[in-house]
Parts: structure tokens; sequence; C-alpha cells
């Protein structure tokens, strides 16, 4: 009897949370397909009595958002693609190569974790006007290159991989660079997978950078077009929920595809830290 | 034979980048701070002038950087208990095992984390539409009159701080979950046959077994939550009357609406400052409350 009561809380309390947690995104979706006007009524219609891309149509084809979202893919995948040859390259050297000062350099590096990226903002935009990467691609990606946590996560995972491994493909006669490529990575892929996915979702949803370094229209990414769109059409609810579906879905459906790595990787980066 | 050259060559790239486009920034921003450093020295570095502290004597008299400083303080102080508090309660709902499905609530419960700032802040703004936002009509229900919650001083920060919630809360259910997972059966068997109850259990057994989790996780939210920026952006634009102007829109505005680099780098900086003290102080706290 006590048991099942709080079997029901429990449950209860649960669903509450989920019900709260999902209802503004299927909110959003729904919106997204209603007629303009239709949104702004009373009672809020839940869902669209006469469903329509109409939205879609106009952000993607006229608004610009199609160059947006083409935009977004190509930085975050071009962010993914590079900082993870990076940041598993040190991650790896930090973990298993043996070199003077090694640790007092990972200290510093990580002790970098403290301070916030605002600090850096101004210099790094002058310095990134001078090398002419103001307003090109090249502003986003090229800071992007390599980063703290991407080398921490490596390394941690890294540390699990035995010696003996290494020390006998050395004794094989194989280089270092050979057994990185066909010992070492293969043994990395999950943590490779869990860093792949952060660091995507991380780019695309970055919001503060883009907005400095990318001034011109047609470099803006998704969240940065998004927003400046909402100060124009302040009251085209239906638009601007359909604007919020294209930004949301494309990482949200990365995220549902490979949730095991995504949560793994969280967990692995803070708790063991 | 171990190679001496290779591990430079594997690190090189990486320290190469965070050398340069982290380390030398921070310090160069140091030096930025000391200096007038605006559109004229950008346009010709010949009117750079060093100005000692001058632009943190001018920002700690300027009554609008203590109203975001006030602002921010307001966002974090409330914000990141409801934030921890809720991640907590999620995290003991899911371990319980009374719980089912439960991995279908996990996803649904972590969903909001991985969406994009911006996108969600143009829903929350339609969700609390004064006239046709669902908010106010589930509020009506209960006789509640119309708030306009982005209209006025006093609930634009609140809804805000709703916001950051909601999205943020599943971020640390997750790592709370964890950790969670790590307490031995055998304590909570233990208690059990000693006759304590499920609440006290919770009580004495989870959270100081929790403590450690619990500091770091607090820590790392703090930290968070004092770079508060996208929400006021797209929400408020740090309005009505500067109501939810925070530290960062401030700095992001006198940097790039006024590009006063030498004033903003100084923001910035307190910023850091600000972010360190409250951490140590933390720190020092958990170390008392909490065993080792």
């Amino acid at each position: 009897m006590k048991r099942g009561f709080a079997s029901v809380f429990v449950n209860g309390a649960l669903a509450v949370l989920t019900v709260a947690s999902l209802f503004p995104l299927v909110w959003m979706v729904s919106v997204s397909f209603m007629p303009a006007g239709a949104a702004s009524t009373l009672p809020p219609p839940l869902f669209p009595s006469a469903p329509t891309l109409a939205h879609y149509h106009e952000l993607l084809l006229r608004a610009g958002m199609l160059r947006s979202l083409a935009n977004s893919l190509f930085l975050a995948t071009a962010v993914t693609v590079c900082s993870l040859a990076f940041n598993t390259l040190a991650g790896y050297a930090f973990a298993k190569l043996e070199f003077g000062g090694r640790e007092r350099i990972f200290r510093t590096l990580a002790s970098s974790l403290l301070i916030p990226g605002q600090v850096a903002m101004m210099p790094l935009f002058l310095l990134l006007k001078t090398m002419g990467l103001v307003n090109t691609y090249g502003g986003v990606i090229v800071p992007a290159l390599a980063g703290v946590f991407g080398i921490y996560l490596v390394r941690q995972y890294a540390r699990t991989i035995p010696d003996e491994l290494i020390q006998a493909a050395r004794i094989d006669g194989a280089g270092e660079f050979r057994i990185f490529t066909s010992v070492i990575l293969p043994l990395l892929r999950p943590v490779l997978a869990s860093l792949a996915i952060f660091t995507f979702l991380g780019s695309w949803n970055d919001f503060m950078w883009p907005l400095v370094v990318l001034a011109d229209d047609k470099l803006q990414t998704l969240p940065v077009a998004l927003a400046s769109l909402s100060r124009e059409h302040v009251q085209d609810n239906e638009l601007m929920m359909a604007g919020s579906v294209l930004t949301v879905l494309p990482v949200l459906l990365l995220f549902l595809a490979l949730q095991k790595h995504y949560i793994q990787g969280l967990v692995a980066g803070s708790v063991k830290g | 034979m171990k190679s001496r050259v290779a591990p430079w060559i594997f690190i090189a790239p990486a320290l190469a980048v965070i050398g340069l486009f982290f380390f030398v920034p921070v310090i160069a921003a140091f030096v930025l701070s000391v200096t007038d450093f605006d559109i004229y020295a950008m346009a010709d570095i010949g009117n750079l002038r060093f100005t000692g502290l001058e632009n943190y004597a001018r920002l700690l008299s300027t009554p609008l950087f203590w109203q975001a400083l006030g602002n921010t303080f307001y966002f974090v102080v409330v914000g990141v208990p409801l934030s921890i508090a809720l991640s907590l309660g999620s995290a003991l709902l899911l371990d319980s095992h009374l719980a089912r499905v439960k991995p279908f609530y996990r996803t649904a419960l972590f969903a909001p984390v991985v969406t994009t700032l911006v996108a969600v802040a143009v829903v929350w703004r339609y969700l609390f539409h004064t006239r046709y936002g669902m908010v106010n009509y589930a509020l009506a229900h209960i006789g509640i009159g119309p708030v306009d919650w982005l209209g006025d001083p006093h609930w634009a920060m609140p809804t805000i701080i709703l916001l950051a919630v909601w999205k943020n809360f599943g971020y640390n259910m997750i790592i709370f979950l964890a950790s969670l997972q790590t307490i031995p059966a055998e304590l909570y068997e233990a208690a059990r046959i000693d006759g304590a109850s499920p609440a006290r259990q919770t009580l004495h057994i989870t959270l100081p077994l929790l403590g450690p989790t619990l500091a770091l996780v607090g820590i790392i939210t703090m930290a968070g939550y004092f770079q508060l920026f996208a929400e006021p952006y797209v929400m408020t634009q740090g309005g009505p009357l500067h109501s939810t102007l925070s530290v960062l829109y401030f700095m992001y505005e006198e940097g790039f609406k006024w590009w006063n680099f030498g004033a903003a780098s100084a923001v910035a900086l307190m910023l850091f400052g600000l972010i360190a003290a409250v951490t140590a102080l933390l720190m020092r706290v958990s170390r008392r409350w909490i065993a080792p």
C-alpha cells in the first residue's frame, strides 16, 4: 500500500518534469506549421488546424536561412574534424609519450579552464583582424582548432591503454606515427565519438563569438541569423518558431542518434575531474 | 628505441593554437585594460595611451556597471540553487528503483541541454507572451491576471532564470545520476535492516556521499551562470529599464558597439576576478562542510 503510493509519486513527478521539459519543444514544432497569425489568438492553439510549410519556405528561400544552415553545417564540421585531429594527437602524447616538462605543460593548459573565454575576446578579435580573419570562416575555425577540454578528455581515456601494447609495437619496429594511426586510434574510437559530438554541438550552438566575428549576413550561422531575424519579426510567432525548429532540429536529432556517446563523454569529462 | 622529437610534434599543433589564440590574448587583455584602446586606436595605434587603472576606476563609478553586476548576481544567486535543486531532485527520482521507463525519462529531461540557446530563447519569448502566451493562458485558469513577463522590470529576470533552469538542469542531473550509481547498494541494505525510512536513507546516506560532487557541480554551474549573455540578448536586449543587463552584455556593448576595447577588457577581467573569488569562497565553505 505504502509502496504503491511511493511508486505513484516517483513516476508522477517524473512525468510532470518530462512534460515541462518537452512541452516548449513540441509546441515550437506545432506552431511552426500554423498559418501566419493563427498562433496569435486565444485560447492559444495546440495543433495547427490547417498545417502549412509556408514559414519554412519563406525562411529558407527568401530570408537566407538556407545559407545560414549551410554555414552552420560547414563551420561545425570543419571545427569538429580539425580539432579532433589536433586534440587527439596532443591528448595521446600527454598520456603516453615521455618528454621533459610533460606534467608542467599539461597543468598549465588545464589551469586555463578556469579562465572564462571572454577574457581573451577583445585581444583575440584584434589579433584575427590583423591576420585578416575577421568576417571570414577562418575567424570561427582557427581559434577553435584545439581545445584544452578535448585534450583532457582524450588524455583521460588514453591513459587506460596498456603500455605493453605500445612497447610491443615499438619492438616490432613501428614508428611513433605508425603506432598512433594503427594501434592507438582504433582503441580511442569511443572517446573520439564522444568528443566529436560534443565539439559539433558546442560549435553549432555557440553564439557570442560568431556574433562578434561574423558581421557579414552571408557568413552568419543559424543562431546569429535567428537572433537578428527575431529582432525584426517580433510579432511573427509562427515564422520565428519555424526558425527555431530549423536551428534546433539538426542538433537534437544528432543527439538522439548518438546519445550513448554523448552521455558517456559527459560523465567521463566531469566526474573523473 | 624511443623518439625524442615525436612527442613534441604530437603536441605542437595544439599548443600553438591554444598558446596563440588563448594564452597570448589573455595576457594581452591585462595590457589592453590599462590603455584607452578605442576606435581611434584601432584606426591608428599611435592614438593609444597608457591610462593605468583609469578604466577600472571609471567603471566602478558607473551606475550602469553596478546595475549589471547586481543583475548578474541576482541571476546567479537565484538561478544556481534552483538549477541544482532540480537536477538533484530529478536525479534522485531517476535513481529510484520505483521509476519506470528510465531511459525515456532520462532522454526527455536531458533534451533541453542540447538545444540551441538562441532558439529556445525565441520559443520562451512566445511562451511568456503577455497576450497570446501559453503561460498567461494557463495562469488565467487559476485566477491570476496577465503578467507582462518580459516587459515588467520585476518579472523579466525571473523569466530568464526559468529559461536557464529549464535548459540546464538535465546536465547536472546526469552527473548526479552517475555519482548516485557509485553508492554501494549494501549501505542502503544495512540502513533498511536498521529500520531507516527511504527519506532518512536519502538524508543520511545519499546526500553526504554526494557532497564532493555537489561542491564541484555548484562551482562549475556558478561559473557558467556568471557568463549570462545570449538570453537577455535575444529576449529583452538588456531591458526593460536595464533590469536584465548582465556583465557580459555590458562588456559586449562596450566592446563591440562602442569599440572601447580597453574598458571592455577591464570588464572581462573584473568578471574573471569575481568568478575566481566566489570559487575560492565556495571551495572554503565546501571543505568545511564536506569531509574529504
